[in-house]
C-alpha cells in the first residue's frame, strides 16, 4: 500500500489537470477570432462619408473637418494654464475636471480632452500647440450642411448606441450612424467601409509592433454620394412659407413618385446637431414635446384627410357602377339618415353631379354615394371590404415601403375593424363619416400626396421615394414600377374635371395662378385634443391637395396645416404658391406670399396650454405679424447657396 | 560479467529523453516568451532565452560530471554535502542578494546563484542516508524526530530567506518518509489538518466545529472496539483548537498578499467591486494567465505567434509562469502533452526507485520523484487556478540557471545510482 501512495496521487493531479486543460480550452474556449483578441488594438481608418446633392446637383451635404485636444497625462508638463484655457474657451475647473477624468482613464493612453473645436479655434490653438506637452489635436470627420433646409429630410450622424453596436459587429463605441433621414436610410451607401490596422500591443496597452506586419490590414473605402429627388429651392420655399405654422407638405412628381419636397414645420438647422453643440441642441429639440420638431409630420403625422378623401369615395362610386357621371343628387343641405343629419353648405335644392359635387365639396352627394357603394349588395359588411381594398391599391392604410426611415400606416378600416363597435349588426349609416373623411379613415401628408400624384397620372403611381442617383449604383428597380390601383382609367376624367373647377369656380378660385391648369382639392378637418382630460375641439385643420398642370402632370402636393381652419385659408394659398415656384420658378401671386408671411398661428397652437377658455374656428381671431424678416434673410441666403 | 560497451547503457534512457524533451521544449517557450521581436540572436548573454541556453549548455556538462562520480561518493559524502548545503543558505543571508523581495541569491557577477535549488538535492541524499541506516526505524519518534530535523533545517533557513514557495517542496519529503514506514497516523492527520483549515477559511469555525463533532462522534460509535471517550474527547478539542488556530493565523499571522491569495482561490470575496480592484491588483496575474492559456484553444496560436504572449500580458511568463505560452501557442496538444511528459517522467523515477536493491537509493529515488511532483503540481496547479499562487517554478521548464541546475544534479544523481544498483548486491 504504502509504495502506492505517490503514484496514486500523481495519477490523480494528472488526470485533474488534463479536465481542468480542457475545461479553459477547449470546452470554454471560443474559436479564436483576432477581432475579439484584446492583445491585438484594432485601429480603423475612417473613409470619407459620402456627399449629398439635390435633383439639380446641388451639394446640400459636405464633410468638415473637426479638431479633438487629445491629452496623455503621463506626459503632460507644467503650463501656463489660463492661456491654454482661454485658447480652448473652458474654464479653470473644466480643465481639473477633464484632466483628472483622463487620468482616471489611462496615464498613457490618449483621451479626448476637448472635442470638436471650430476650424477658427483650431486656427488659433495649433500655432501654440507645441508650448503645450502631452497634448496633441486630432483630426475627425464631421457633417457640414451646406445651407439650412432640409432637416427632417437630410437627417443627422451621431455616435453608435449600444443596441446597435451589439446588432452589427461592423459598428464600434464611438462610431457614427446616420440617425435620421437620408443619412438613416442611406447609411450603407454613405458611410463606406472602414479600413482596419492591427497593432499587437503589451500589457499597458502601449503599440508593440504592426500585427504580422500589416499583413491583415486593409485600406478604408470611400462612402458613395448620393442624389437625392428633393428640388432644394422648392424645399426651401416651403420651409418659409411653413414659418409660424405647424404641419407637413410633401411635393411628388406624379410620373416618377421623386419626392420634390418634404416639410415638416416647425423645422431646424440641421447644423444645429453638428459638433460640440449637438448634445446640447438635440436635448432641447428632443425635449419640446409641444412643437415636436423632431417628429416628421409630413410623414408621421397622421390626420384625418377630410374633403379630399370625397375624390376616392367619388372614384369608387364610379368604379362600383353605383353612380353615373350624368347622374345628379339632391343637396337640401345637408344629408338625412335615420333621425341624424350630416350638414353641407350647398344650398338646398342644388342639384349635383360629379364635378360639382367635387366643386362645391358637397356632403350630401358622397354621403349617399358612400353608403350606396356599401350597400351595393345589401351588404354592408361586404361593402365596406370592398371599399377598403379599393383605398388600399391607393397605398392607404399601410406603410409606403419606401426608402424613409420613418412612417405611419395610416388607418383604413374594414368589417374587421368595426367588429369591437358592431358585434352584430352593421350598417352603411354606422360609417357614414368615412365619406367625407372624417370618422374612422386617418392619412399622412404623403399619403395623400401619393392619392393625388394616382389621380394625375389617371390610375397608376410609384413609390415616393427620396433616392434619385447613386454614384455608381443603380437604385432600386421598385421606385421605377408603376403600381395601379383598382380603379380603371376612364373614371378619372369626371374627378380631375372637378378638381379643376375647384379652381376654377369652387373653394380655390381665389387661388388661381396665371397660366397654370392646377386640378385641387380642399379640406377642413374637425380635430379634438385633451386638456385636462377632457374632451376638446381645437380649430379645424387646414388641409390642401392639388397637381398641375391638369394634362402631363409635373407636380402632385398635399399640405396640412395644423389648426388653419378653412382649407383655401392657408393649405391652398402655400399649394398654389408651391406649384408655381415649382413650374415657372417664380411667383406672380405675391399678395398670397405676403399674406402667409403675415400670418401666424403661434397664437392658436397656444391656446390650449393657457390654461383659459378660448374660442376656435369662427371666434378665434387670426394673428397678424410683421414679416419675419430674419427667416426671409436665412432664405434668401440659402438661395444664393443654391 | 559485463561487456565493455554495455556500460553505457546501463543509465536509464527513457529518464534522460524525458528529460531532454522537458529541457527543449521548455527553451522553445522561453524564447516565445522571451523575444523581443527583433531578429534572434541566440549568444548575445542578455535575453532569458539566449542566457537559458547557455544553462542548457552547462547542465551537459554537469550531466557529465554528476555521471562519472563514483556512486559510492553519494552516499559516502551526503552528509558533507548536506551541511554544505546549510553553510551555503545561511551565507546567503551575509553576502545574498534580494530579488523580488527573496533573499536567496548570490551575485556572481555574469550570473546569480540560488543555493535553495541545490539544497533539495543535499537534503534528498541527506534524509535517504539517515533512513537508509540500519539504526533508523522510522516507527520510533526519536527517530522520526531526526528526520525532521534534517528537513526542517533548510526548509526554515529557506523560509527566512522569503522565499515561501521554496520551504513548501520540503512538504514533499512526507512521500518518502510515509514510503519508508512513517506510521499512517501522521497522513491520517495531514489530511485531516488539510480539511479542517479549508472548512474554517471556507466556511467559518462553526460549521467546521459541527462537522469534525459529528463526523468524530459518528467514527466512535461505528467501531466495534469502542476507542475511550476521553481521546475521543482530546480529538474534537484538538480539531476545534486548530480550527481557531487556523482563522487566527489567517487573520493576524499571515501576510496581506498571501491572504489575498487564500482569498482568492477559496472565493472568499464576494463584493463585486473588491472583486474587480483584485482583479487588477492580486488577482491580474491569475486572469491573464488563465486568459492566455483559454485562448489557445485547442490546437494553439502557433509558435511565437501567441498575441498575449508577444504582448506580454502574463508578468513572470518566461519563469513561473511559462506554462502559460505552452496553453496559448501549443493549445491543449501542448499542455496535454507537457502534463503527460511530467506525469510519465515521475512514474518512472518511482518505477525505477522501487527496483532499486538498497534503501538508500530507493529513498532517494522517492525524493526525486516527490521533488519532481510537488513542483508541477504547484506550478500548474497555481497557473490554472487550481491552487493558491505559490511561485515555485516548473522544473526544467521555467527560465532560470540556478533551477535548472538544481533539477539536472538531483535527476542524474538518482540515475547515477540507478545505474549502479547491479553492483550492490
Amino acid at each position: 500500500m504504502r509504495q502506492f501512495l505517490l503514484f496514486i496521487s500523481v495519477v490523480i493531479v494528472g488526470l485533474l489537470f488534463t479536465a481542468r486543460l480542457f475545461y479553459l480550452q477547449v470546452y470554454a474556449s471560443d474559436s479564436y477570432s483576432l477581432y475579439e483578441d484584446n492583445a491585438i488594438r484594432k485601429v480603423y481608418k475612417y473613409p470619407k462619408r459620402g456627399f449629398v446633392y439635390d435633383r439639380n446637383g446641388e451639394l446640400l451635404v459636405a464633410n468638415q473637418p473637426s479638431y479633438d485636444v487629445m491629452v496623455i497625462p503621463r506626459e503632460v508638463k507644467p503650463l501656463d494654464t489660463l492661456e491654454f484655457c482661454q485658447l480652448l474657451k473652458i474654464d479653470k475647473e473644466q480643465f481639473n475636471k477633464q484632466l483628472e477624468k483622463a487620468k482616471n482613464y489611462s496615464y498613457r493612453l490618449p483621451y479626448v480632452f476637448v472635442s470638436q473645436l471650430s476650424k477658427e479655434d483650431y486656427a488659433i490653438l495649433q500655432e501654440k500647440m507645441r508650448k503645450y506637452e502631452g497634448f496633441y489635436i486630432q483630426k475627425r470627420s464631421l457633417r457640414q450642411y451646406e445651407t439650412t433646409i432640409g432637416a427632417n429630410v437630410l437627417g443627422d450622424i451621431g455616435e453608435v448606441n449600444n443596441a446597435i453596436i451589439n446588432k452589427d459587429p461592423y459598428y464600434k463605441m464611438g462610431d457614427l450612424i446616420g440617425k435620421q433621414g437620408v443619412e438613416a436610410s442611406y447609411e450603407d451607401i454613405l458611410r463606406g467601409k472602414k479600413g482596419i490596422q492591427f497593432i499587437q500591443k503589451d500589457r499597458f496597452n502601449r503599440n508593440i509592433a504592426p500585427y504580422k506586419n500589416g499583413t491583415y490590414d486593409t485600406l478604408p473605402e470611400p462612402g458613395k454620394d448620393i442624389t437625392i429627388t428633393i428640388d432644394a429651392k422648392l424645399q426651401a420655399y416651403g420651409e418659409l412659407l411653413m414659418q409660424h405654422k405647424r404641419g407637413g407638405i410633401i411635393a411628388i412628381e406624379p410620373q416618377t413618385g421623386e419626392i420634390l419636397a418634404m416639410i415638416s414645420a416647425p423645422t431646424y438647422d440641421p447644423n444645429a446637431l453638428v459638433g460640440r453643440k449637438r448634445s446640447k441642441n438635440f436635448t432641447k429639440l428632443f425635449y419640446d414635446t409641444i412643437a415636436k420638431p423632431l417628429f416628421n409630420r409630413s410623414l408621421q403625422g397622421v390626420y384625418e384627410p377630410g374633403s379630399p378623401f370625397k375624390l376616392l369615395t367619388g372614384l369608387i362610386a364610379l368604379q362600383e357602377d353605383v353612380i353615373d357621371t350624368s347622374e345628379k343628387i339632391t343637396c337640401y343641405t345637408g344629408y338625412k339618415y335615420g333621425n341624424r343629419f350630416m350638414k353641407c353648405h350647398c344650398a338646398s335644392g342644388t342639384r349635383n353631379d360629379i364635378i360639382s359635387a367635387i366643386e362645391k365639396s358637397c356632403n350630401a352627394y358622397f354621403a349617399s354615394t358612400y353608403r350606396r357603394i356599401l350597400d351595393k349588395n345589401g351588404n354592408a359588411s361586404l361593402g365596406i371590404n370592398r371599399w377598403s381594398d379599393h383605398l388600399k391599391s391607393f397605398g392607404l392604410g399601410n406603410f409606403l415601403n419606401n426608402d424613409l426611415n420613418v412612417g405611419q400606416p395610416g388607418r383604413v378600416p374594414d368589417r374587421e375593424y368595426y367588429r369591437r363597435i358592431y358585434p352584430n349588426t352593421f350598417y352603411s349609416t354606422y360609417t357614414i363619416s368615412n365619406s367625407i373623411g372624417q370618422g374612422e379613415v386617418a392619412t399622412t401628408p404623403i399619403q395623400l400626396a401619393n392619392v393625388v400624384a394616382a389621380i394625375a397620372n389617371r390610375g397608376h403611381y410609384f413609390t415616393p421615394h427620396i433616392i434619385k442617383s447613386i454614384s455608381g449604383d443603380t437604385i432600386p428597380s421598385k421606385y421605377k414600377t408603376p403600381i395601379h390601383t383598382t380603379i380603371d382609367k376612364k373614371h378619372f376624367d369626371p374627378v380631375v374635371e372637378g378638381m379643376f373647377e375647384v379652381y376654377n369656380k369652387g373653394t380655390a378660385s381665389s387661388l388661381k395662378v396665371e397660366g397654370i391648369d392646377i386640378c385641387g382639392k380642399t379640406g377642413t378637418v374637425e380635430n379634438f385634443t385633451k386638456i385636462d382630460g377632457k374632451h376638446t375641439q381645437l380649430t379645424d385643420h387646414s388641409i390642401f391637395v392639388a397637381f398641375a398642370p391638369k394634362d402631363n402632370p409635373k407636380i402632385a402636393i398635399a399640405v396640412f396645416v395644423e389648426n388653419g381652419y378653412w382649407g383655401s385659408r392657408f393649405a391652398g394659398k402655400i399649394a398654389s404658391l408651391m406649384i408655381e415656384k415649382y413650374i415657372k420658378g417664380t411667383i406672380s401671386r405675391t399678395d398670397l406670399e405676403h399674406w402667409l408671411l403675415t400670418h401666424s398661428l403661434e397664437d392658436e397652437y397656444a391656446k390650449p396650454y393657457s390654461g383659459e377658455p378660448f374660442g376656435i374656428n369662427r371666434q378665434a381671431k387670426l394673428q397678424v405679424i410683421p414679416v419675419d424678416k430674419e427667416a426671409l434673410k436665412i432664405y434668401e441666403d440659402n438661395n444664393k447657396k443654391l | 560479467m559485463l561487456r565493455k560497451t554495455d556500460r553505457h547503457f546501463k543509465f536509464d534512457w527513457i529518464t534522460i529523453i524525458l528529460f531532454f524533451l522537458l529541457v527543449g521544449f521548455g527553451w522553445l517557450n522561453i524564447l516565445s516568451a522571451s523575444h523581443t521581436g527583433e531578429t534572434l540572436d541566440y549568444f548575445n548573454f542578455q535575453d532569458p532565452y539566449s542566457k537559458q541556453l547557455i544553462f542548457i549548455m552547462l547542465s551537459v556538462v554537469l550531466i557529465i560530471i554528476t555521471l562519472s562520480i563514483d556512486a559510492k561518493f553519494y552516499e559516502r559524502f551526503s552528509s558533507i554535502i548536506y551541511m554544505v548545503a546549510l553553510l551555503s543558505l545561511v551565507g546567503v543571508f551575509i553576502f545574498g542578494k534580494t530579488i523580488n523581495g527573496a533573499t536567496s541569491w548570490y551575485n556572481l557577477g555574469v550570473m546569480t546563484f540560488q543555493p535553495s535549488e541545490f539544497a533539495k538535492a543535499a537534503t534528498a541524499l541527506a534524509v535517504a542516508k539517515y533512513i537508509s541506516d540500519l539504526n533508523t526505524d522510522l516507527k520510533y519518534f526519536k527517530d522520526q524526530l531526526k528526520v525532521f530535523i534534517i528537513i526542517a533545517i533548510p526548509a526554515i533557513l529557506i523560509l527566512l530567506q522569503n522565499d515561501t514557495g521554496s520551504t513548501l517542496v520540503y512538504a514533499a519529503f512526507f512521500f518518502v518518509l510515509y514510503r519508508e514506514g512513517l506510521p499512517t497516523i501522521y497522513l491520517i492527520s495531514a489530511l485531516l489538518v488539510i480539511i479542517i483549515a479549508i472548512l474554517t477559511l471556507k466556511f467559518g469555525i462553526i460549521i467546521t466545529t459541527i462537522t469534525a463533532v459529528v463526523s468524530v462522534l459518528a467514527y466512535h460509535f461505528t467501531r466495534r472496539k469502542k476507542p475511550s471517550i476521553i481521546q475521543t474527547t482530546l480529538i474534537i478539542l484538538a480539531a476545534i483548537l486548530f480550527s481557531f488556530a487556523i482563522r487566527y493565523a489567517y487573520n493576524t499571522i499571515i501576510p496581506a498578499h498571501q491572504k489575498d491569495r487564500i482569498s482568492i482561490w477559496l472565493r472568499l470575496e464576494k463584493d463585486p467591486s473588491e472583486l474587480r480592484k483584485m482583479r487588477q491588483t492580486v488577482a491580474y496575474n491569475l486572469n491573464e494567465s488563465e486568459k492566455a492559456i483559454s485562448s489557445g484553444g485547442f490546437s494553439g496560436k502557433g509558435f511565437l505567434e501567441g498575441t498575449r504572449t508577444t504582448g506580454k500580458f502574463v508578468p513572470e511568463q518566461h519563469t513561473d509562469y511559462i506554462f502559460t505560452t505552452v496553453g496559448e501557442e501549443w493549445g491543449f496538444i501542448g499542455t496535454f502533452g507537457v502534463v503527460l511528459i511530467f506525469v510519465l517522467l515521475i512514474i518512472r523515477i518511482l518505477h525505477l526507485s522501487e527496483l532499486q536493491k538498497s534503501q538508500f537509493s530507493r529513498a532517494y529515488g522517492y525524493a526525486v520523484a516527490s521533488i519532481f511532483f510537488i513542483h508541477f503540481m504547484i506550478n500548474i496547479g497555481m497557473v490554472m487556478g487550481l491552487i493558491p499562487t505559490i511561485g515555485i517554478p516548473l522544473p526544467l521548464f521555467s527560465y532560470g540557471g540556478s533551477g535548472l541546475w538544481g533539477f539536472t544534479i538531483l535527476l542524474f544523481i538518482f540515475i547515477k545510482l540507478d545505474s549502479n544498483k547491479i553492483n550492490e548486491w
